[in-house]
């Protein structure tokens, strides 16, 4: 027999050589695997001979903790246990409805005269409804009693109470009608009542449960797209083992139309592979030697190796899984009222019911006992806090579970939530609207120096520096065959340059701040760089000392341009049809900003910010009063994403900004910020539809069920027609949240 | 008013007094959880409130013998976190709380609750 079982405690390979050793001295184990990046053993044993206890002694006496008591059991499992209460509760539900049915049959004014007159007898009507009220219904009263252990009351307690009182009554009548008629009371049993409610209460049970099981589906998605083997080069062979015995490091194969296992990079071989099942991103990528794969991904032409680098619960996969079930498990910060009034509401409609009932019995019309004991009965059925308790929860992992599928991965449901009053969006400019891979595509000399000098001397000095412009500028000069100089005293200037020593020669490399700070003329030059700037290109400048005592002259102009990413246009389109400004910030001076800007459409932009002034351009928009999302994908955005009320991280970015955001972008399709905004306005107004109906439906409705419309209309509430009612908005509002999967996102 | 009439008002007005002291007025005690903690799903929480310590990770390890299916899930919103709870199985929630304060969890369908009282140390 095999068995998985988690450790705690485990921190390094050490751990896994401990662990082995122990759990393998045990008698009657066979095989033992620990694996340090699942926290998992895996034992292969003799179940006669060993006991979970021998398995907890062993790790515990080498100072660790087995979690053997822990859920170990498959999805598969659960899915088996979930199956059998769904049959047994529909069993229930064919039940107590045909008996419920039989016994209406025999009771309903103008129906019974169809009946045969068995179930017309009073007795017979109390034995059909016996094992509705004791064997369906049990499990209201095994759920109220419980409660009540803990003075708390719930759903339970009001179905139990309500449907005991329309029982008991009917039982009187039944078995003592003499007593109910000396009180002036003619003797007619309410079996069909109390029958018929739970039977259409276990309904609704039936179909709510069913719902709520399609608001986790996204998650249960994703599960199932983890592959289930690794096909491993070991020793030069190629052994298929099972998914949680990956290791870090280990060399795996992969062939054409399979299943890429866990994370890591190409050693050998080339392929397509299809990301979009992870990442959402539509078309197939090439990958070469060196590139990096994604687990549960789809390979599709070609075959080749690579070295897993992430395992376990580091895949990616498994961190999406993370994210998406911890959005699922957040609040949102509209569900504030709903859990004040859920908090409340059982207790004050078992007052309300009481009222109810010394209300009828002291002023309503003969028989008053009985108006008073079926209003009661309606009160305590009409009542509804699940529906209030599945309003918001259920939109938000619809909506949640529906990002994640499109690859929009957000961290929780308060920037889902914060994301549909979105005003102004701001855009990064390199890295976000650019492909961030900028090419050199002028070299102007404006002194003596030749075009080939102005590159070498602005690589060599660009070379330390970690900038986009500079590895466009290294690159160039390294396909030009450039040899480069040794430069000291490097220095990078943020938002301006950099600067640093070419033997003594002190050289500066940068923008017009730059040269400004360090007293450098421009004006002969301004026409040409003007020229280029409108083009959308980045003009860099080199000055150097010509002679010793002389000031910095301006030598040559590089300009630098970086492609716009092909979604960029049809993004900014799509925020301005939702109403939605787009902004773009950018170190960029003002004329190569706004001919970028122009070229996506955007026409307010911010220029000239340095990286560290991004969060204060946020501020000082959200002080105007807008609600704003930053996107961005950089180390130096961090601080933005955090401050926006919304932070959008492209998937391509660093971990660190994909840390700070709300919002991530795997997709790394930019037309995702409008579509994120769309998901959180469609949740947002089935969250409002959901509450709207659940708040409404219990103010209205309860005061029917107490009689407040009779006085006026004479219109009372039947009890049947309340557990129909309260069967149908549950149903309803987790069917309204389902209804969520079916929007469409302009992706 | 009649005999009967009197009585029923007053049942029914000590049956909301009662209801009201009942379900409202229920003092319940904190236990404090050093490494880990117990608790029982049944009708309810038990022990329904933990005090835990600020930065320390505390688990909270979930029993449901309670087949009710409002009961199946339980959600720590404030630590993001939402869990299923097989029938009979333990799950362990690992909480490191960084604030102190009072956070309520709660069943699925936010019927039930239970409160964690963070403190600076417990």
């Amino acid at each position: 027999m095999k068995k998985t079982f988690s450790i705690q405690g485990m921190h390094c390979a050490s751990c896994v050589v401990t662990l082995e050793g122990s759990l393998s001295k045990i008698p009657g184990v066979s095989q033992t695997h620990v694996n340090l990046a699942t926290e998992k053993a895996t034992v292969e044993y003799d179940p006669a001979k060993v006991t979970d206890q021998d398995f907890m002694k062993a790790v515990e006496s080498v100072g660790y903790e087995a979690r053997l008591g822990e859920r170990i059991q498959s999805a598969d499992q659960d899915q088996a246990q979930k199956q059998q209460e769904m049959k047994d509760l529909k069993i229930k539900v064919i039940v107590s409805l045909m008996l419920g049915s039989l016994i209406l049959w025999g009771s309903f004014p103008g129906l019974m005269d169809t009946a045969p007159s068995i179930l017309r007898n009073f007795w017979v009507q109390l034995l059909l409804a016996l094992p509705v009220q004791f064997w369906a219904g049990f499990s209201f009263y095994r759920a109220a009693l419980s409660s009540l252990k803990h003075r708390t009351a719930n759903m339970d307690t009001l179905v139990a109470l309500g449907t005991t009182v329309a029982f008991l009554y009917s039982a009187v009548v039944t078995i003592v009608p003499t007593v109910v008629s000396q009180i002036g009371i003619h003797p007619e049993p309410y079996f069909d009542v109390s029958s018929i409610i739970i039977g259409l209460i276990l309904l609704g049970r039936y179909f709510e449960a069913k719902a709520k099981a399609g608001t986790s589906e996204a998650i249960k998605k994703l599960i199932g797209l983890q592959a289930k083997t690794a096909r491993v080069v070991r020793d030069g062979k190629e052994i298929d083992i099972l998914i949680s015995e990956v290791e870090v490091g280990d060399m795996i194969r992969v062939r054409p139309g399979e299943k890429i296992p866990v994370d890591g990079v190409i050693l050998d071989g080339e392929s397509s592979i299809d990301e979009s099942m992870v990442t959402g991103e539509s078309i197939p990528i090439d990958k070469i030697k060196g590139g990096s794969v994604i687990g549960a991904t789809m390979n599709k032409t070609g075959t080749f190796t690579f070295r897993a680098t992430k395992v376990g619960a580091d895949t990616m996969l498994s961190q999406i899984i993370k994210l998406v079930e911890e959005a699922q498990g957040s609040k949102a910060p509209i569900q504030r009222l709903a859990d004040i009034i859920s908090s409340y509401f059982v207790p004050i409609v078992i007052m309300l019911a009481l009222t109810t009932f010394v209300v009828w019995y002291d002023f309503g019309p003969e028989p008053a006992f009985l108006f008073a004991i079926l209003n009661t009965v309606a009160v305590l059925i009409i009542a509804c806090p699940c529906a209030m308790g599945l309003a918001t929860p259920t939109a938000i992992m619809v909506g949640t579970g529906k990002g994640a599928e499109h690859g929009l991965l957000i961290k929780d449901a308060e920037a889902l939530e914060t994301a549909h009053k979105i005003t102004t969006v701001v855009f990064d400019k390199t890295g976000t609207l650019t492909k961030g891979k900028p090419e050199v595509t002028d070299i102007i000399a404006t002194h003596d120096l030749s075009q080939d000098d102005i590159l070498r001397l602005a690589a060599s000095i660009e070379k330390g520096s970690e900038h986009s412009l500079a590895e466009a500028i290294v690159k160039h000069a390294e396909k030009k065959n450039l040899l480069l100089t040794t430069v000291t005293n490097f220095k990078a200037i943020a938002g301006h340059g950099v600067e640093g020593l070419l033997g003594t020669q002190r050289i500066f490399f940068g923008n017009r701040k730059l040269m400004i700070q360090e007293h450098v003329v421009m004006q002969s030059n301004e026409a040409a760089m003007s020229a280029l700037e409108q083009q959308g290109k980045t003009v860099m400048m080199l000055a150097l000392r010509q002679a010793q005592g002389k000031p910095y002259e301006l030598v040559g102009l590089i300009a630098v341009a970086d492609t716009i990413k092909d979604t960029a246009k049809v993004a900014v389109l799509s925020l301005q049809k939702l109403g939605i400004e787009a902004i773009m910030i950018t170190g960029d001076n003002e004329r190569t900003a706004h001919a970028i800007a122009q070229q996506v459409g955007i026409t307010q932009v911010l220029a000239e910010v340095l990286p560290d002034q991004k969060s204060d351009e946020v501020k000082k928009l959200q002080a105007k009063g807008k609600i704003v999302a930053f996107v961005g994908d950089g180390i130096n955005d961090a601080p933005a994403l955090a401050i926006a009320n919304v932070g959008i991280a492209m998937g391509s970015g660093t971990d660190v900004a994909i840390e700070a955001a709300d919002i991530t972008l795997i997709n790394k399709d930019l037309r995702s910020v409008s579509a994120v905004i769309e998901l959180s306005r469609k949740t947002m107004r089935t969250i409002k539809i959901n509450l709207f109906w659940a708040f409404g439906y219990n103010v209205i409705l309860i005061p029917v069920a107490m009689g407040v419309l009779y006085p006026l209309f004479g219109i009372l509430m039947n009890p049947i027609f309340a557990s129909a009612a309260m069967a149908l908005s549950s149903i309803s509002v987790v069917g309204n949240s389902l209804l969520l999967k079916r929007a469409k996102l302009s992706l | 008013m009649t005999l009967d009439q009197v009585l029923v008002t007053v049942a029914g007005a000590g049956g909301i007094a009662f209801t009201y002291w009942f379900f409202l007025m229920r003092n319940v005690r904190a236990v404090v959880a050093i490494d880990s903690i117990n608790i029982t799903v049944n009708g309810g929480y038990s022990p329904e409130v933990i005090e835990i310590s600020n930065g320390k990770t505390t688990k909270l390890v979930f029993t449901r013998s309670d087949p009710s299916s409002c009961l199946e899930e339980v959600v720590l919103s404030d630590f993001k976190v939402r869990k299923h709870l097989p029938l009979n199985q333990a799950v362990t929630i690992e909480l490191t709380p960084q604030k102190t304060g009072e956070f309520i969890f709660s069943c699925g369908m936010n019927m039930y609750h239970g409160k964690v009282i963070v403190k600076e140390s417990v």
